[in-house]
């Protein structure tokens, strides 16, 4: 077994957090600041953690993920990062010449307090930040929230840093995609497109994280939201942020400096989340919904009403990022699977109470874990066993242990591709999601089944 | 204004002008960092006997530059400690540190059954909060503590330190002194903080500490055999000690304790019982070696294992250090038993690889070991350097004198070591070593990487991005070597790219069967024709006319 120390029995836990089902925040600001278009991270701590960082998204992602770091030795930090940081700001536009650095904090540079806007301020003053370049930040201690939390200060900091209204509304509307996969981003604006919506998706990852092979390099890839288009969302009608988590504070910050109203949706996974999707994007610009998007969505209820069977009933354990585990759980409900083992890292009273909600009418008892861990995911699996686990590749164990299906879903996947290339948001994504759910369940249905009921037509 | 250097024509490699290559570079930085980078970027003088020139190594990173290099904690927690899987190692921080050290490096670990402890797949945190930072951790550490023994009743806890914690001032080791009383199990610390020193490296050097201060020498028990020895910096990545112990075991060597691939404590605990330390990974292991030489008596060698010949060579100074003719004609005996299957597949792959160029930018020894591979394919090494080693990894030891103690290496806490009053027991008398060495035979012998290598190729140290890109452009090699995250910057560039650290799932690459593996997966990398496709058709040729042309 390769989990053959988790028993059973649970013992309560305060203090040991076992197989966390979350990372730090500073990751998740690196992989926003890789959506701004030529932007370069900046990790302001030690050197390991951008090690880690880039470490962790190269396995997820298999691309360069580009970003410096400050280097912090011990004299930094006694004596401040200020030294560390200006002459790491002149070396990167000195030699990489990137539009925008997106600096983001570390628990070290944190705990010491490092100002990073005083210390931009003093590169500016010494002259190592180009005319029309730009250096912009994000505190994220890694004692606090998560990931996703990460994610969603460097993306507030892009309003922050960069949207201005000029006093004049244009037909744009503002879209914030939340934490997901570049695959998801450009999904969303297909969508969009397919629809005749101007829009601007910020951040956009896709053509960044998930770019061809074409034998050149380039450390700016095509993808990524460009600063003027940053600098317009001020100006656009309206934002809908998706996912409340991460995109909530970006959509709040834009209402609140430039008077964009903001309308804060679901991640659109699965049918319902993406006909509010679609819905409000509708309502919003002014638009009919185009056939297209709604024989899309026809396909995937098609593939909801022929296998319906084999969905009914299922039990589900998931684990993985908050604004990601409302929509799926809200999904797998609307098509008659049950959720009943739920954990995030991340933590937040909001989660549980919209869990509870969304799983009201599931006819067993529910686990809500937030915060949990995949140690506590694993002994509640135990003791009330599931027919399908769907969370990242670390519950390939647990899935191995248990031999129960597994479906990969959130981050990081270090061990299959397909989620940067196809999406699980939107219709389409809804089917990708389907397909491989069903895989799960049908293959494993194949493998267990007496050669007498083993079935060619399912 | 920078030199142009010309883009090599494959045929002319020789063509190329170093001194402009390393100008051409050099002048890319400002004024500061092109003298620091210059000490560090250095034309090998060696191979034809000339001395090895002086690199600068082992010093601060500069901020800014895009580095491959990690941090204190990763070299201690992620590399040494890491692959001992009956240690429940917890990391006392923030969670992320914890997290991405959870089973990211492959180093493989086989429990002997089903019920043996093994921990390897779990990741234990104190995941600090706020309030811990502002209040200090050490009381959710104790409890943290408590409450792994309470579940798991390991029979030993390590605490690994991040950077908050040193700052903040927990006393990591006094926590671990008093919870190692109350709960009557091995429990000790590391003050291994990201921050402290210039890289992984610093890590190494603590991890080393502590287990040698708190582990080894714990248990007496002798294992049976007639040679034994220990296995040191082998870390077990794809199952290279596996393969190391297959044929250790058919030559009649018994391996005491492998630091610290496949590991247990006990193998720790009783390593001091051993008559021999053998040395794979110089850069990360040494210092222990030297502190067991003090304390117990026993003789450090160099060896390698990566590279066919090379494991030839080292069963052979194994045998001849134990100066037993009886094991010296089973190691001649196990080498021309393996080596025909070796041959085969080398000659096979060497018709395809003859004359190609590779570059390895990796590790702390991994860029001079896998050069030996290379070279038995006829590959060719036309630039390399380390991500963390020392000047005597690049140098030599015999430079080891001369190495400037900095503040940086100072904060790393040098062991008072003593020889120990009963264990102390030197394997060899002072006469046996004297004939030996009149012999030929080194001990703590680590010529470097430089001496290895031909003169006029290109030596860089903590080698930046941007310098990865301009050698990949400009000599155009056949393979590069590093690790995860230069890979698929190199590869975009259309040149394979293989991953040093963990072998991108391969493996083993160590012994007489991983020196196949390895020639056969080098031969699959750069004779593949997949990456002739990067064009489409219409953009080998764009004129609409083209298609048309019967018709001319």
């Amino acid at each position: 077994m390769l989990l053959r120390h988790t028993s059973k029995e649970i013992v309560n836990r305060k203090a040991l957090t076992i197989n966390p089902a979350k990372t730090c925040q500073p990751i998740g600001a690196m992989y926003a600041a890789l959506g701004i278009h030529g932007c370069l991270p900046h990790s302001h701590g030690s050197q390991g953690c951008c090690a880690y960082h880039r470490s962790t998204l190269t396995r997820h992602y298999k691309e360069p993920v580009m970003a410096a770091t400050s280097s912090f030795t011990e004299g930094a930090s006694v004596f401040g990062g200020q030294a560390n940081l200006v002459q790491a700001i002149d070396n990167i536009f000195t030699i990489y010449d990137p539009e925008v650095i997106a600096v983001h904090t570390t628990c070290l540079s944190e705990t010491i307090g490092d100002d990073i806007p005083q210390i931009a301020g003093k590169a500016q003053a010494d002259g190592k930040i180009p005319a029309g370049k730009y250096v912009i930040h994000a505190n994220t201690p890694s004692y606090t929230g998560s990931h996703v939390t990460g994610f969603a200060s460097m993306t507030r900091a892009m309003v922050d840093y960069f949207a201005r209204s000029s006093g004049q509304r244009s037909d744009r509307i503002n879209i914030i995609p939340g934490y997901v996969e570049p695959s998801d981003m450009e999904e969303i604006r297909r969508i969009a497109v397919e629809m005749g919506v101007r829009i601007i998706l910020f951040p956009d990852t896709s053509n960044v994280l998930n770019r061809p092979q074409t034998g050149r390099y380039e450390m700016f890839p095509k993808g990524g939201v460009t600063v003027e288009e940053l600098m317009s969302t001020g100006d656009s009608r309206t934002t809908l942020a998706l996912g409340r988590l991460a995109s909530g504070s970006a959509a709040r910050a834009l209402d609140t400096r430039c008077k964009v109203p903001c309308e804060i949706l679901d991640l659109p996974i699965g049918l319902n989340a993406t006909d509010a999707f679609v819905d409000a994007l509708r309502k919003a610009a002014a638009v009919s919904v185009p056939d297209t998007i709604t024989t899309e969505r026809g396909r995937m209820l098609d593939i909801i009403t022929d296998m319906h069977q084999y969905f009914y009933g299922k039990k589900v354990a998931l684990t993985g990022d908050p604004d990601q585990l409302v929509s799926l759980s809200e999904f797998l409900v609307s098509i008659d699977m049950q959720p009943i083992h739920i954990v995030t890292g991340t933590p937040g009273k909001k989660f549980e109470t919209r869990i509870r909600e969304i799983t009201g009418e599931v006819p067993h008892r529910v686990n809500i874990g937030a915060p949990g861990d995949m140690f506590l995911f694993h002994q509640w699996i135990k003791n009330d066993p599931v027919d399908l686990l769907m969370g990242n590749s670390y519950v390939k164990y647990i899935a191995r242990d248990e031999d129960i299906p597994f479906v990969r879903f959130g981050f990081p996947i270090t061990d299959r591709i397909g989620h940067s290339y196809f999406p699980t948001v939107g219709y389409r994504g809804g089917m990708r999601l389907l397909e491989k759910i069903l895989d799960a369940l049908l293959d494993r249905k194949d493998r267990d089944s007496p050669e007498e009921s083993f079935e060619l037509v399912m | 204004m920078a030199l142009s250097v010309k883009e090599r024509p494959d045929s002319e490699p020789e063509r190329i002008d170093l001194n402009d290559v390393r100008q051409e570079i050099l002048d890319r930085y400002p004024t500061k960092v092109a003298r620091k980078r210059a000490k560090q970027i250095v034309i090998n003088r060696a191979g034809g006997g000339a001395e090895v020139p002086e690199i600068e190594a082992n010093t601060r990173t500069i901020p800014g530059i895009i580095t491959q290099r990690g941090c204190t904690y990763a070299g201690c927690k992620g590399v040494i400690l890491g692959p001992t899987r009956d240690i429940v190692n917890i990391t006392h921080g923030p969670v992320g540190c914890g997290f991405y050290s959870w089973l990211t490096r492959r180093n493989q670990t086989r429990a002997s059954t089903p019920e043996d402890e093994n921990y390897m797949t779990y990741c234990f945190s104190t995941d600090m909060q706020e309030e811990d930072i502002v209040f200090g951790g050490e009381k959710k550490l104790r409890a943290a503590v408590l409450e792994a023994y309470e579940i798991f009743r390991p029979k030993a806890i390590s605490i690994f330190s991040t950077c908050p914690v040193g700052l903040i001032g927990d006393d990591v080791h006094t926590v671990a002194r008093e919870m190692k009383e109350h709960l009557g199990i091995n429990i000790f610390a590391f003050s291994c903080e990201g921050y402290k020193g210039v890289s992984q490296s610093a890590g190494h050097h603590i991890a080393n500490n502590g287990i040698f201060t708190h582990v080894v020498g714990l248990d007496d028990t002798r294992k049976e055999g007639k040679y034994s020895i220990n296995l040191l910096g082998e870390y077990n990545i794809g199952g290279d000690a596996f393969e190391i112990e297959r044929i250790l075991h058919r030559c009649g060597i018994t391996v005491v304790s492998t630091f610290s691939g496949n590991s247990t404590y006990t193998q720790f605990s009783n390593a001091h019982t051993a008559d021999l330390n053998t040395i794979m990974c110089h850069r990360s292991i040494n210092y222990v070696a030297e502190m067991m030489e003090t304390r117990y008596g026993i003789p450090w060698i160099k060896i390698n294992f990566i590279g066919a010949g090379a494991t030839a060579k080292t069963l052979r100074k194994i045998a001849r250090y134990f100066e037993d003719p009886e094991l010296a004609d089973r190691v001649e005996e196990i080498i021309e038993s393996e080596m025909p299957d070796v041959e085969k597949v080398r000659d096979e792959v060497r018709a395809r690889c003859e004359g190609k160029s590779a570059m390895l930018f990796v590790g702390g020894s991994r860029a001079h070991h896998y050069q030996e591979l290379f070279r038995e394919i006829g590959m060719i090494t036309v630039s390399a350097g380390y991500e963390f080693a020392h000047r005597d990894d690049y140098e030599g030891r015999n430079i080891l004198p001369d190495i400037r103690v900095d503040a940086d290496s100072r904060n790393i806490e040098e062991l008072h070591v003593e020889p120990d009053p009963e264990r102390y027991r030197p394997r060899k008398n002072p006469e046996e070593l004297e004939r030996l060495a009149r012999e030929g035979f080194r001990f703590k012998d680590y010529d470097g990487m430089m001496s290895d290598m031909p003169a006029r190729t290109l030596i860089i140290d903590d080698i930046s991005q941007y310098e990865t890109e301009r050698l990949i452009e400009i000599f155009k090699p056949a393979i590069f070597c590093a690790a995860i995250k230069e890979k698929y910057a190199i590869q975009k560039k259309g040149i394979p790219m293989k991953q040093l650290h963990s072998y991108d799932s391969g493996g083993p690459y160590a012994g007489f069967r991983g020196a196949v593996n390895f020639y056969r997966e080098i031969d699959r990398m750069v004779n593949t024709k997949i990456w002739s496709a990067i064009k489409a058709p219409w953009q080998k040729s764009p004129e609409l006319s083209a298609g048309y042309a019967w018709n001319a």
